[in-house]
């Protein structure tokens, strides 16, 4: 049986009385790339969040490993630094590429591990330019400075929040490069948001559709392309769910 | 037109040869200055910092005091020190009136809310998504809190150097409370006043020409700061 990287149950997350995500039960598998896929305002981003223990959820339980969120404030730190977040647009610091990618590693005592730092800097293409301001990079190089300070803490799971979005097709295919070695060289579990669903069937082990904060059906990348049960995932895969 | 450039002229001649009187009242003004900025600065930077960081009941309305502290006349700032420290005032028993120590006073109240207010927007200007990005690469509040001011603090150091011009060429308050007694409370600007009413135009415009050096080479790193912003 594989082990699972979270087990959500129960979960209820609503802002000022609002609810905007609401599941039963859902397994994300240490190791996997599990896509979460939906339209705007579906929960997507707000599972991100919740899963990186940014904020409680409002009701229901989040396991990550031996650690279950009680509902009172976000996971210690321990917990916390196992996970980053790329987000769709990323907020660099205003700093070199280098110090940006150094920043995780500073912020957890490690120094400025000058090794660790290059060798995610070669990850994502960019040793060349360690030393020029980050804020002056386009977006697609922003996009790469933000997954390389993401990786360079070696996180047991990395949160894609859409991560190329209005991103150029060479930059696209490299963060999806990137995404699927850490995957597979180092077993991080990715957890991908995306709009496009042509990304998560190139990327995803197992798919999740979220409609209105609900998950409407979860399946290995192939039956949900191939063989989807709820007709609104039918409906999705094959293009007529209009949003 | 002929006494103008006569009086330039002996007006950097005082200046170059170090002139005792243009020296004692520049250096007093660059005391005064400094210790109300420092004082400004220690309470105005974490005051406006808090304010750009953080919602509570009651923000607005302590940020409606803060601008509208930003537009006070010096001279009614003078004026209520003055009734203060005035020996029926209620810190009358200081006997700080006519002394350096009233003028810092009143120009602490001049700079400290345009520091306050102008690290506030400084903080606030920083992008509001950059919290939750931190955090969520590991950073405890207090990482992400430091992260932000750290990306405001091109803000911060001009919003000091705001503070400083605005009471190094100031003359209201500090002819109020100071008195412009020679030797002891007279600064650049109020000796200007006094030097102007007497005739004598070489020193007054070698005054002059000081207080502009001095707020021009605090524009000139203020724009140096901004350019680098703006590069960035």
């Amino acid at each position: 049986m594989t082990e699972s990287a979270y087990q959500i149950k129960n979960l209820m997350k609503a802002y000022e009385g609002r609810v905007v995500l609401h599941i039963d039960n859902l397994d994300i598998r240490r190791g996997e790339v599990f896509a979460v896929v939906g339209p705007s305002g579906s929960g997507k981003s707000t599972l991100l969040r919740l899963l990186n223990f940014l904020e409680p959820p409002t009701s229901g339980t989040i396991q990550f490993g031996e650690f279950v969120t009680n509902g009172m404030g976000t996971a210690p730190l321990r917990i916390r630094r196992k996970i980053t977040t790329v987000f769709q647009r990323p907020v660099l610091l205003g700093t070199t590429v280098y110090g940006n990618v150094a920043y995780g590693l500073q912020i957890r005592g490690e120094g400025k591990d000058r090794e660790r730092i290059d060798a995610a800097l070669d990850r994502v293409g960019l040793a060349h330019l360690s030393l020029q301001r980050a804020k002056t990079l386009s977006g697609g190089e922003a996009q790469r400075v933000a997954l390389a300070r993401a990786i360079v803490v070696e996180p047991e799971v990395l949160l894609l929040d859409e991560p190329t979005a209005n991103l150029d097709p060479y930059n696209v295919g490299l963060i999806e490069q990137i995404t699927r070695e850490l995957n597979e060289e180092k077993g991080t579990t990715i957890g991908l948001v995306t709009h496009n669903v042509f990304q998560a069937k190139r990327l995803a082990d197992r798919i999740g559709l979220f409609l209105d904060g609900h998950v409407i059906e979860v399946a290995q990348t192939d039956a949900f392309f191939g063989h989807p049960t709820d007709p609104r995932a039918k409906a999705f895969v094959e293009g007529d769910l209009i949003y | 037109m002929g006494e103008i450039y006569r009086g330039f002229l002996q007006a950097i001649h005082l200046i170059v040869t170090g002139d005792q009187q243009l020296m004692t009242i520049t250096s007093l003004s660059l005391r005064v200055t400094g210790i109300a900025l420092l004082f400004s600065t220690l309470v105005g930077v974490p005051l406006g910092s808090f304010m750009g960081l953080r919602r509570f009941f009651g923000r607005t309305v302590v940020i409606a005091f803060l601008y509208t502290g930003m537009g006070f006349p010096p001279v009614v700032v003078g004026l209520f020190v003055y009734l203060m420290l005035s020996r029926v005032g209620p810190m009358g028993f200081l006997g700080w009136l006519f002394t350096p120590k009233a003028m810092i006073v009143s120009q602490v109240i001049i700079s400290f809310p345009l520091v306050a207010g102008f690290t506030m927007a400084a903080v606030m200007s920083v992008d509001p998504n950059l919290r939750q990005q931190v955090l969520a690469l590991g950073a405890t509040e207090w990482q992400a809190t430091v992260a932000i001011l750290k990306e405001a603090r091109i803000g911060v150091i001009v919003s000091i150097i705001a503070g400083f011009g605005s009471i190094i060429s100031e003359v209201g308050s500090v002819m109020l409370v100071g008195g412009n007694i020679k030797d002891s409370t007279r600064v650049l600007t109020t000796a200007i006043v006094l030097e102007t009413r007497k005739g004598d135009f070489d020193l007054a415009i070698a005054l002059g020409i000081v207080v502009l050096v001095l707020v021009f080479l605090a524009n000139v790193f203020m724009l140096r700061l901004q350019g680098r912003t703006f590069n960035d």
